[in-house]
């Protein structure tokens, strides 16, 4: 334990920390979104194509992040639009622009001459490495999507819960959903820099699932979310520097072990009560 | 003759071009309750969806010469997620419009007059409770109280009776004829057992659409309006018609 409190003395854990604090928060205010429409999948196929926006832009020398927020937005934006229209086979248009990203991604990181970090970082991320600048970009952006869902709590609910009705009743449906597509991208995009492409979906949707034990209100799974991906971060971060291995693994991995741990005990109790 | 609130003129509509409905002209008035009946697939649900401005028509108009009413909507049972995290408050307020068009934020008097219709609903001990605890009936009333929350001029209903038992249907009639006292109501249903001696008139929508000035129906008439429909029941005598014609 002492070796572990004696990290927080040295910048690069203080920013892993603050980092999992305001991705946390993030996730679990776009993860209930994402859980609640059950759209996961598109959620994945946002994730693995914004790889071949990463890879464009190290190919031309700018920064992956824009990239890579640039290939998310086109991506979530054009599954909402062909969801929409209802031509197109939704899932298989998904998974054309989940693997045409990966493989711009891969052709360009590989032809990028000279130095570029290891294909590993991508797919699994370094919470580790994450700057300053990093964390700027994930606070601007965590503090938009809070403003945004306190204002607008009801219409982004509304849309997702029923487009049409909402729309008979006034609701710009579709600029809620297009604008809710581009928070998703986002998100993951931010996030993608500390969990990578492969582990990402996993803190915006683990917490939620462990808050909806306890509840089945969109209002009351985002706090409790933010709390469980609180835990499950800093104890994934403990185990990760105690037993020496990845911290984005040992962070899901904590995620899930406290979701089966909670889920077991409510199985337990109510067992017993209904033997009472 | 009493007011005219919505009029659909010579209407044709459908999906990726090809048309479901032809030419079809309906009127609805103050105090209207009109069935609509037909067979699945035969446009009952997209004469709605063109009414309710959902849905463009490749040709024809809908008017409202009173101008804009507002319209409350009952959407299938179908369309409706139950695993969707949401309460039974926030569905009926869902029905509720802002006062002030920045915000979407609801006065206290808006919420009092959502509460107050679940509890005459009898569904007040279910108000916080999600939906996903709900039975087919409790839901149905539950979307039945968001549509007429905000006290609409016109109330559409798309297949109110199905998933629901023998008892909420007599008890979703009754509620019906109490409302029709406020608003006029367009209900559509495949099911004409129990339609006719509900409401007041009766259009048969396949394709096109035939209007019927009463709730009688007569084999001669459905015979001429192409209606394929294997049993009636009305008045208060039943009188079914068990073959398909």
């Amino acid at each position: 334990m002492t070796d572990f409190i004696s990290l927080f003395q040295y910048t690069f854990f203080q920013n892993a920390l603050m980092a999992s604090v305001l991705i946390s928060i993030l996730a679990a205010m776009i993860g209930t979104y994402i859980v609640s429409r059950k759209i996961v999948f598109i959620s994945g196929g946002i994730t693995h194509a914004s790889f071949g926006g990463i890879g464009i832009a190290y190919f031309l020398g700018l920064n992956p992040f824009f990239g890579a927020a640039l290939f998310a937005i086109l991506t979530g934006t054009s599954i909402e639009w062909i969801s929409s229209k209802g031509k197109v086979r939704e899932d298989s248009a998904i998974a054309i622009l989940w693997s045409l990203g990966m493989a711009l991604g891969i052709i360009f990181v590989f032809m990028t001459p000279g130095y570029t970090p290891n294909l590993m970082s991508f797919l699994f991320g370094s919470i580790l490495s994450v700057g300053k600048s990093d964390l700027v970009i994930m606070l601007v952006i965590t503090l938009f999507t809070a403003l945004f869902f306190l204002v607008w709590y009801r219409p982004i609910i509304y849309s997702a819960f029923d487009p049409e009705f909402s729309k008979i009743n006034g609701i710009p449906v579709a600029f809620f959903r297009y604008a809710m597509a581009v928070l998703v991208a986002l998100a993951i995009v931010v996030s993608i820099r500390a969990m990578g492409i492969i582990l990402v979906l996993s803190l915006f949707t683990i917490p939620q699932s462990t808050a909806m034990l306890f509840t089945n209100s969109f209002k009351r799974i985002i706090p409790l979310s933010i709390l469980w991906g609180w835990i499950g971060s800093f104890s994934g971060l403990y185990i990760a520097n105690h037993f020496n291995i990845p911290s984005g693994a040992a962070i899901i991995f904590m995620l899930t072990i406290q979701f089966l741990v909670i889920k077991g005990i409510i199985v337990v109790l109510e067992m017993q009560k209904r033997k009472k | 003759m009493s007011k005219l609130l919505a009029r659909l003129e010579n209407v044709t509509a459908g999906y990726n071009g090809e048309p479901v409905l032809k030419g079809v002209s309906l009127e609805i008035r103050e105090n209207d309750f009109i069935g609509i009946i037909g067979p699945n697939g035969g446009g009952k649900t997209t004469m709605l969806k063109v009414l309710l401005g959902i849905l463009e028509p490749f040709r024809g108009n809908v008017d409202f010469p009173t101008g804009k009413i507002n319209i409350g909507y009952l959407p299938q049972a179908s369309q409706i997620d139950r695993s969707f995290p949401i309460s039974v408050k926030e569905v009926v307020e869902a029905g509720l419009k802002p006062d002030r068009a920045w915000s979407h934020h609801l006065s206290k008097s808006q919420k009092d007059a959502a509460h107050k219709l679940l509890k005459e609903a009898g569904m007040e001990r279910y108000y916080k409770k999600p939906i996903g605890e709900l039975s087919g009936g409790q839901l149905q009333k539950v979307l039945l109280c968001r549509a007429i929350v905000s006290n609409p001029a016109l109330l559409v209903l798309d297949e109110p009776n199905t998933y629901v038992d023998k008892h909420f249907e007599s008890e979703l009639h009754q509620w019906l004829k109490k409302l029709n006292e406020k608003m006029a109501i367009v209900l559509v249903s495949h099911d004409v057992g129990t339609i006719p001696s509900l409401v007041k008139s009766i259009a048969c929508v396949n394709g096109t659409l035939h209007y019927h000035p009463s709730n009688q129906l007569t084999t001669e008439l459905l015979k001429v309006y192409d209606c394929p429909i294997d049993l009636i029941t009305h008045g208060h005598v039943p009188h079914r018609v068990l073959k398909n014609h």
